[in-house]
């Protein structure tokens, strides 16, 4: 019924792109989350030790705070996958949302973010087994965690929606250098890797943040990443 | 579940003393900065708690075990 421009024409409501921006936001906001998460739980490796001794992270944001953010970003995760999913301009599926390439949207970037769905539900799963797991066993799927946030990174820089705003690049990259900084100290502290190996990890930390940004000025930052990515025709019109 | 007692697995235990920030009731620290767990049963309206130390201990290390074989079947042995 609104005639003509101007602001009732606006007014639409529901937008029509609701869950699609919903979705984007709830991306974002997830990956403040995870980044929170993950690099307290590398901090607490090297400063939630001993009361007295080698503890310089109280509890509170050792346990807690990495907990409650992780648990927090799991429910963001849902809003996040269910958005695409409910989404029409997306051809997303819930089996899509779980396996790796089913989908025709930006398919290895949509990957990306699919398989660090699976390794967050692993975490989780495994965290709720725990005491069953033993501490070994729950060791080794949790450091899957950063790899999970790393796809994060991928899968938000890849897709490329709103990297293009300056204030998101700038979140992306200060998240990268959180758990970047937070990854060389947890390196420090690893005593079963070499000296030689422990250098290699930490320049391989160090040097991705600016490989990366070559590929974003190559890639996504450019004005038709849609195609390259793979958006299919119908679905080509916004990003 | 009267006679659950705390127990320490002194192989794990790395003296975080998570269970001490979270149960100071039934558990002190020593000289040397680790646990000790008070060795009476563990008071039915501590129980919740006792249960929260022994899933927060970042070694997996404190551990409820029945103190007589009434209570076997309520509470996990080892566990």
């Amino acid at each position: 019924v609104t005639a003509g421009p101007g602001p009732a024409a606006v007014a639409a409501w529901p937008d029509p792109k609701a869950l699609w921006y919903l979705d984007r936001a709830a991306g974002l906001v997830l990956l403040v989350l995870l980044t929170v998460a993950v690099a307290l739980g590398q901090a607490s490796v090297r400063y939630g030790g001993r009361p007295g001794r080698d503890r310089r992270l109280p509890r509170f944001l050792a346990v807690d705070l990495h907990r409650n953010a992780a648990l927090l970003g799991l429910s963001l995760l849902a809003v996040h996958v269910g958005t695409a999913v409910a989404d029409d301009f997306v051809d997303i599926t819930v089996v899509d949302a779980v396996l790796p390439f089913g989908s025709p949207y930006r398919p290895v970037w949509l990957s990306a973010g699919t398989l660090a769905l699976d390794l967050l539900v692993a975490v989780a799963v495994t965290t709720a087994l725990r005491r069953r797991l033993g501490p070994a066993g729950w060791r080794v799927v949790h450091r899957s965690g950063l790899a999970a946030w790393a796809l994060a990174v991928g899968h938000g820089l890849g897709t490329g929606s709103d990297i293009r705003r300056p204030w998101v690049l700038a979140l992306v990259f200060g998240c990268v250098a959180v758990v970047g900084a937070a990854t060389v100290l947890r390196l420090q502290s690893a005593p079963g890797l070499s000296r030689g190996l422990r250098a290699a990890a930490c320049l391989l930390v160090l040097t991705a943040p600016l490989v990366t940004a070559g590929w974003l000025r190559a890639g996504p930052l450019q004005a038709d990443w849609g195609h390259p990515a793979g958006t299919p025709a119908p679905a080509g019109g916004h990003r | 579940v009267t006679g659950t007692r705390l127990r320490v697995d002194w192989v794990r235990c790395g003296g975080h003393l998570s269970c001490a920030d979270l149960l100071p009731e039934l558990i002190g620290v020593d000289e040397w900065g680790y646990p000790v767990p008070a060795p009476g049963p563990v008071p039915p309206d501590l129980l919740r708690l006792a249960r929260r130390a022994r899933s927060d201990c970042p070694r997996l290390a404190l551990r409820l075990t029945p103190g007589d074989g009434a209570d076997a079947r309520r509470v996990p042995s080892g566990t």
